[in-house]
């Protein structure tokens, strides 16, 4: 018998499995195909202070071995997420999810926190300073390290539940950022969000994209996710939650080997609803193949 | 929606870039016309979606267009190939708000919907005029499969070179119905919209990311809030769009 359970921030949970944010919707979408409680735990769709529509389409668009997407983190917003998304979510899923948290400003970020901290389900806060596809929010916090400190600081405190502030890669020093969250009193980082990327319609000579770029993930982005996670990992104290182009319970492994306590997994799921679910089936074969009986004892055994 | 793997039974080129493919497996999860499957092609990394034309207890029958590499891709499987798809997708056509003289109305790539709409229609004891449209002779196809249904049919083409020369719209003037429901690209929407005297359903297009309602990334505005062309959708009434 293998262990695959992990603490991740305190929360223990039976594997590390977590479907990533905006590619799980509210986990109930899900749960009518299957039992999503084999799943560790989920980061719920994007959530802000105000209900967004988002981009204009087209809003995806295929690359090797991967996607584009400029979605602009639409959502009900979060009383909408607290009274109609919540509740459907808690009947299908019985352990601790992840809010994923998106805003514009300090403001926007430390209200949405205070509103959905009340929520018994919530395990963790994932503070989303990294979305490529708004103009004005998100990734402008996630670029510098005192604009990540201070929404750390901001969101640290109205909750005393773990924060987890989900770092952008397209910059030029992650470590930098990551500990100045550290210094602001995160609770744990979570890396990488999408590379900002673009494809061009041949037909129409123009970006596919309505937004013209997007956020690139997919099983192409992983080697720059597993490089980002060591480096992280070599300079933070907190857990890291990887993500990035994990496919396979062997994917799984290689990211914790990297330095990560949990492993987020987003395209997938989109290319196959039922991906999580292998990945997390699958491990226990994975870890017995590689000799591996306990999962957390991996964690950072690259370095 | 159900994942499954589908044998092809058949596949063959039955208009100018237009294939038709037959595969067996599990249909339990289609409930309406209209609906779509998603198919996983090797070393594309997101799925092709794909209208169901028709299906039976065992057998789905595609019609798709050659439009870039994924469909080209497709175009060149053999009968025995076997390929991943997702099945029963979207929301399809509502065939009680149909009338009883509903016109269906079809345009190039739009038309293989229609036949299982057609189908139904005459099914419920329903007398359906199909209009289909289309650039050029060469391009026509499944116009004797829905005479065989028992449809009056009336093909445009926009070059004259086979039944009305004109649009659809042109094919439109004068028939007398009391419904439509139509497929096909969206200058054509817009020009039906323009002249349509009834209720109706319209059956939309867009670049999807998963075809299952994950990730946000097909959604529209409607009178009725937001909502996922591959979920809500692809079929929408014409009360609720907003041009």
């Amino acid at each position: 018998m293998v262990n695959t359970k992990i603490s991740l921030c305190g929360v223990e949970i039976k594997n590390p499995i977590i479907p990533a944010s905006g590619t799980f919707g509210f986990g109930y979408e899900f749960a009518e195909i299957y039992d999503i409680n084999v799943l560790g735990s989920l980061s719920f769709k994007g959530t802000t202070l105000e209900p967004r529509f988002g981009n204009p389409t087209p809003r995806i668009a295929e690359c090797s071995e991967g996607l584009l997407n400029a979605v602009g983190l639409q959502n009900p917003g979060v009383d909408k997420v607290l009274s109609e998304e919540l509740p459907k979510l808690k009947a299908c899923f019985t352990d601790p999810v992840m809010a994923n948290v998106s805003g514009f400003s300090l403001d926007d970020y430390r209200e949405t926190v205070q509103k959905l901290d009340a929520e018994d389900q919530i395990g963790w806060f994932e503070i989303n300073v990294s979305c490529p596809n708004v103009h004005g929010g998100g990734m402008s916090f996630g670029t510098d390290p005192k604009a990540a400190a201070s929404v750390t600081a901001e969101v640290r405190k109205v909750t005393k539940k773990p924060v987890i502030m989900k770092l952008t890669p397209n910059v030029t020093d992650i470590v930098s950022i990551a500990k100045a969250c550290e210094e602001a009193g995160a609770d744990g980082i979570s890396l990488i969000n999408t590379l900002l990327g673009m494809r061009i319609d041949l037909k129409t000579k123009k970006p596919i994209l309505a937004n013209k770029m997007g956020g690139f993930s997919g099983p192409a982005i992983m080697p720059v996710a597993l490089r980002m996670i060591y480096q992280v990992y070599d300079a933070v104290k907190i857990p890291i939650v990887g993500m990035g182009g994990v496919s396979t319970a062997e994917d799984v492994i290689e990211m914790m080997l990297a330095g990560a306590t949990a492993v987020e997994v987003g395209a997938a799921n989109l290319r196959d609803p039922f991906a999580s679910k292998k990945i997390a089936e699958d491990l226990p074969r994975a870890m017995e193949k590689y000799g591996i009986t306990d999962l957390k004892s991996i964690i950072g055994g690259a370095h | 929606m159900k994942q499954g793997i589908y044998t092809i039974l058949h596949h063959e080129k039955i208009a100018k870039d237009i294939y038709k493919m037959v595969l067996l497996g599990d249909t339990t999860a289609i409930t309406a016309p209209g609906q779509f499957v998603n198919i996983l092609l090797e070393g594309k990394y997101l799925r092709r979606p794909i209208s169901i034309c028709d299906w039976s207890d065992a057998t789905i029958t595609l019609i798709y267009k050659v439009v870039g590499g994924g469909t080209e891709q497709m175009s060149r499987l053999h009968v025995n190939d076997r390929l991943d798809l997702l099945v029963g997708l979207g929301n399809g056509y509502n065939t009680e708000k149909c009338g009883q003289k509903p016109l269906l109305i079809g345009g190039g790539v739009g038309v293989p919907p229609l036949y299982g709409l057609c189908k139904k229609l005459i099914a419920e004891g329903k007398k359906p005029h199909v209009i289909l449209g289309f650039n050029t002779a060469e391009e026509v196809f499944l116009k004797e499969e829905f005479e065989e249904l028992g449809a009056a049919v009336t093909v445009a083409t926009a070059d004259g070179s086979v039944g009305v020369k004109g649009f659809v719209t042109t094919a439109m003037e004068g028939l007398d119905y009391d419904y439509f429901c139509t497929c096909g690209p969206e200058p054509m929407f817009r020009a039906i919209e323009k002249i349509a005297k009834t209720s109706g359903q319209y059956s939309f297009e867009e670049r999807m990311g998963c075809g299952f309602g994950a990730c946000m990334g097909c959604s529209c505005k409607t009178k009725y809030g937001n909502k996922r062309i591959c979920k809500e959708g692809p079929v929408m009434e014409r009360e609720e769009i907003i041009w």
